[in-house]
């Protein structure tokens, strides 16, 4: 190992990629031929420049520590496919990627990586009181105005549910998106984006299969409840209503004591609508035993800029977000770069899982899913080849002992990452990390027994 | 009312609506209007189901895979594969530009190299590697060998991957060679390709216990299965086996006899070679005319019962005289060693070169090369393939591409090297496609030089590279990556030249540059997988 700690895996590189065209064109970028004066420095930055199309090669740099790219390329995607084909032949290939000096061109770049992440630390430190303070009457008056908005908005929302509810779901599946998305918007105005969207998820409900009433009549009676909270919001005490303001699209800054920590670094995957492309990245703190969640943003078609390795831990400070079960925190100052982590965290049987999810509905009741680790389980395909999966018998991670298991949810039984679990299992047990909730588990993250090594399953 | 009814009843009124019907009284909290009292007690119901939530009983867990012995990839090695295996796509349609070496053609290389080193496949790559597979039916021996045990297992469990159990050899299954008792009853009860690949195990460590395996069943097997079975004793073939073959000659299958007989005529000391020898030498005779010398032809009058059960066809394909028909199969079943003594001692290139009387000539040295091929004899194969720079129509040998690539795989790599690398001096690349294809990877020295100075050549002449690509795929993936720096010079873009086709500078030194980046990869993978 040298000063800038290990090199990353292709999988950790390729786990970067905002998308499967970029990972692929990436690949193809990741060998030496296309590169030229490519290096790396003891300080984790990587550079080098790659032949395109035109006459002069792109320059792409890369600060592996953040990480964050910078590339003279005219492509919207993050990392672009330059950046990850560098760090895959930086990860492949100790002689095409050697240390050593830094050319003028990345140096600036990095230079003034370096000096802003000074300048902020210093005005973090300076400017903090003086920000606050800034005129406080006028910033009750304004959260006051939106308030009042929001509770106008959900007082119409209140009524628009009452009138369905008159009139019955069943005219709900006729009236299609249109309904909700009219209804969605009236709750973009009243400046409660929170309420928009599970509004706008409502108009899925109705096509989406068999048991569709059920599903849209408990999604109603959650928004109703968060309705009902915000109305009466005075009544709660705090952590509830900061899950309630949270959950109705109030944001407030990350504000809670920070967390030094080291945190590994679980999974990473992206999900998008027309607007937005939110990108999740799951940390666990191995001395805390607190899971995190960090969650960017990018507008439509460009991925957020965070991205972290998966498989690695960082030495680094999280800032917690308060309220809906304490998971959201903000990345904070990194000491370090990043190391391969020496053991998956530690996990629980299929009861564990269930139970911590119902644990967590009672700080927010709204939460779809909780972020567990499963140990000891076997994942199995259910249905015997040959057999068409009857109802409760697709696939499912069962415990090694006892007779308890948790079915795979539904939106993550296309993904290829199920093959690879079951891979890697071989009919073995393995640790399990993913998400567990009323629809059933999605696994994100897996380990076997013989191996330490991190296996994505996005 | 128990709650699960309960909150059907709710469903109920709320799928209807209220006001067609009202809600059960004992759900809902009095004193609030209808639809919000529904609203409240299934928000209540909702949070509590999923609070309560239980874990589902576990349906049958599957059995563990086998265990896999071979050692681990070496980590470089690992993540490599993962790269290879990322960008299996097939190559666009517009054909492979640009300086970035082609990964999918590497593929098969990267697994031929890691199944010589003998490791195991990591788990966590077999779905991507059984997907590859599928796709691509040149990938499958070679990818699940290395898929392995675990593999198979995988490949069980998703109907997607069910070629793998056909294509399966069993290699992963089979018992120990040397445990008798195994042995036989997998050969007894095991499907038709374990048991083959069973034989083919068994001969390898001893060939007589084999062949007591296949004689002991022969009567009862099926005819295709014979033939599969005869089939698998071409691989070391030797007098031993002669016996058999011979049974094997009044088989009740006809394909089975023909098998059997081209087998018995590979070995030069059978006596089904004998016979076939003194035939043909009864057709082919030493002719001294008036000053010269040559060879006249008999061709056979008839096709006997005996020559029949010795493997001739009797009936020729349309189009084709029945006479020179039997000539040929005579003449190629014939060993090589008949002729010096007829044609007074004289060895293989002066029989070549005799002149052939009445226009026998592309008759006999065509079954020659078949002779040639079928007894591996590679003076016969130097004879009839001449020299390389003579140009094909002078030649005394064959002019075939296809009989010439057959011939040189008779000759010893280096041998098979040098000629191919001569041939390309003196006839260029147009036509050496087909006998590159025969000669060992890396490629030789000689022969490596002789291509690329071919396309250097060819570059001079200002044509584009695609007229190459055929070539410049194979220099990619078989020209010794030892060579990468010597070629580096050649990537550099020429001045354009007056009669040149415009721009072909700039894409040859692009294919140039891809040639050398392959070669660096190609060297980098083979240092991963050490």
């Amino acid at each position: 190992m040298n000063q800038q700690g290990v090199r990353w895996t292709s999988e950790q590189v390729l786990a970067l990629a905002p998308d499967d065209a970029s990972r692929k064109a990436g690949n193809r970028l990741g060998t030496a031929g296309p590169w030229s004066g490519a290096g790396s420095s003891g300080s984790g930055a990587v550079w080098g420049l790659c032949k395109g199309s035109g006459s002069k090669p792109y320059q792409t740099v890369v600060d592996t520590t953040g990480p964050a790219y910078k590339c003279s390329c005219p492509s919207r995607k993050f990392p672009c496919k330059h950046a990850l084909g560098l760090l895959l032949l930086w990860a492949a290939d100790e002689e095409a990627v050697a240390d050593s000096t830094t050319p003028d061109w990345a140096g600036e770049w990095l230079e003034g990586r370096k000096k802003r992440a000074t300048d902020k630390e210093q005005s973090d430190a300076g400017a903090e009181q003086p920000a606050k303070a800034g005129d406080p009457e006028a910033a009750r008056r304004r959260a006051e105005r939106r308030a009042a908005r929001i509770a106008a908005g959900a007082t119409e929302l209140e009524q628009r549910m009452a009138d369905l509810l008159r009139g019955g779901l069943a005219s709900a599946e006729q009236s299609g998106y249109g309904l909700w998305e009219e209804t969605a918007a009236r709750m973009v105005d009243a400046q409660a984006p929170g309420l928009a969207g599970r509004v706008r998820e409502l108009g899925a409900i109705p096509g989406s299969g068999p048991g569709w009433p059920v599903r849209l009549l408990e999604e109603c009676a959650l928004i109703h409840l968060l309705d009902a909270a915000w109305l009466g919001i005075e009544r709660l005490p705090e952590p509830l209503a900061a899950t309630v303001r949270t959950r109705v699209g109030l944001t407030s800054p990350a504000e809670g004591p920070p967390v030094r920590d080291h945190w590994l670094i679980l999974a990473q995957y992206d999900s998008s609508d027309s607007k937005i492309t939110t990108r999740r990245i799951w940390l666990y703190g191995q001395e805390s035993g607190r899971t995190a969640l960090l969650l960017s943003f990018g507008a439509a078609g460009r991925s957020p800029q965070q991205a972290l390795p998966v498989g690695l831990m960082i030495d680094a400070e999280l800032t917690p977000y308060a309220g809906a079960g304490q998971l959201r925190a903000d990345l904070g100052e990194q000491f370090g770069p990043p190391v391969p982590i020496g053991s998956p965290p530690p996990g629980g049987p299929a009861a564990a899982a269930v139970e911590a999810y119902g644990r967590a509905l009672r700080d927010d009741p709204w939460l779809d899913s909780w972020p567990v680790t499963l140990s000891g389980v076997i994942p199995s395909p259910g249905a015997s080849p040959g057999r068409h999966p009857q109802a409760g018998e697709g696939w499912q991670l069962a415990d090694v002992e006892g007779e308890s298991a948790l079915p795979i949810a539904p939106a993550a039984l296309s993904r290829p990452g199920l093959w690879k679990l079951a891979a890697l299992s071989g009919g073995d047990p393995v640790t399990v990390f993913g998400e567990c909730g009323h629809q059933g588990f999605t696994p994100l993250a897996a380990w076997s027994k013989h191996a330490a090594e991190t296996v994505p399953l996005i | 009312m128990t709650s699960t009814s309960l909150w059907e009843e709710l469903v109920t009124s709320a799928l209807l609506g209220t006001d067609r019907r009202t809600p059960p009284p004992e759900a809902v909290t009095p004193g609030k209007d209808a639809p919000t009292a529904l609203l409240d007690a299934a928000a209540l119901h909702t949070v509590r189901r999923r609070a309560g939530l239980l874990p589902a009983p576990a349906a049958a867990r599957p059995e563990p895979a086998p265990h896999d012995a071979r050692p681990q990839l070496p980590a470089p090695a690992r993540r490599r594969l993962a790269q290879l295996l990322t960008d299996r796509s097939a190559p666009s349609a517009g054909g492979r530009r640009g300086t970035a070496p082609d990964l999918t053609e590497l593929l098969p290389q990267w697994l031929a190299a890691a199944n010589a080193h003998e490791y195991q496949a990591p788990p966590s790559v077999l779905p991507a590697l059984l997907d590859a597979a599928r796709a691509r039916t040149d990938l499958r021996p070679q990818a699940l060998t290395f898929a392995g045990p675990r593999g198979l297992w995988l490949a069980r469990l998703n109907p997607e991957w069910k070629f793998a159990l056909r294509g399966a050899s069993g290699s992963a299954t089979l018992p120990d060679v040397g445990d008798p008792e195994a042995v036989q009853r997998l050969w007894d009860e095991g499907l038709f390709a374990e048991r083959v690949a069973l034989l083919a195990a068994v001969r390898e460590r001893d060939a007589g216990t084999a062949l007591a395996l296949l004689a002991a069943t022969w009567s009862t097997e099926r005819a295709e299965d014979r033939l599969m079975f005869l089939d698998s004793l071409r691989t070391g073939l030797t007098d031993a086996d002669e016996p058999f073959l011979e049974q094997a000659l009044s088989d009740r299958s006809r394909n089975v006899r023909a098998t059997a007989a081209e087998l018995l005529s590979a070995l030069p000391h059978s006596a089904l070679a004998g016979r076939m020898a003194a035939r043909a030498a009864s057709c082919v005779s030493l002719d001294r005319g008036e000053g010269t010398t040559g060879i006249g032809v008999e061709a056979p009058h008839e096709c006997d019962a005996d020559m029949q059960r010795d493997g001739v066809m009797p009936n020729p394909p349309s189009g084709r005289g029945e006479r020179s028909w039997w000539l040929g199969q005579l003449v190629e079943a014939a060993p090589l060693s008949t002729w010096p003594g007829r044609f007074g001692g004289r060895t293989a290139a002066e029989i070549v070169a005799l002149p052939v009387a009445d226009g026998w000539g592309d008759e006999l040295h065509a079954a020659w090369c078949r002779a040639a091929v079928r007894q591996r004899d590679a003076e016969w194969s130097r004879a009839l393939l001449g020299a390389p720079g003579t140009p094909p129509e002078t030649s005394p040998g064959t002019t075939s591409l296809a009989e010439r690539a057959k011939l040189l795989a008779t000759l010893p790599e280096g041998e098979r090297a040098g000629w191919v690398a001569e041939f390309i001096a003196a006839h260029g690349l147009s036509e050496a496609f087909q006998l590159l294809g025969v000669c060992a990877v890396p490629w030789a020295e000689p022969l490596g030089r002789a291509v690329v100075d071919a396309l250097d050549i060819a570059r001079d002449a200002g044509s584009y590279p695609w007229s190459f690509s055929g070539v410049m795929g194979l220099a990619e993936r078989c020209l010794n990556p030892g060579e990468a720096s010597r070629l580096e010079i050649l990537t550099t873009t020429p001045p354009e030249t007056e009669g040149a086709s415009p721009g072909a500078g700039g894409y040859w030194s692009e294919a140039f540059q891809r040639l050398v980046s392959t070669l660096r990869l190609r060297a980098t993978m083979a240092v991963e997988l050490r």
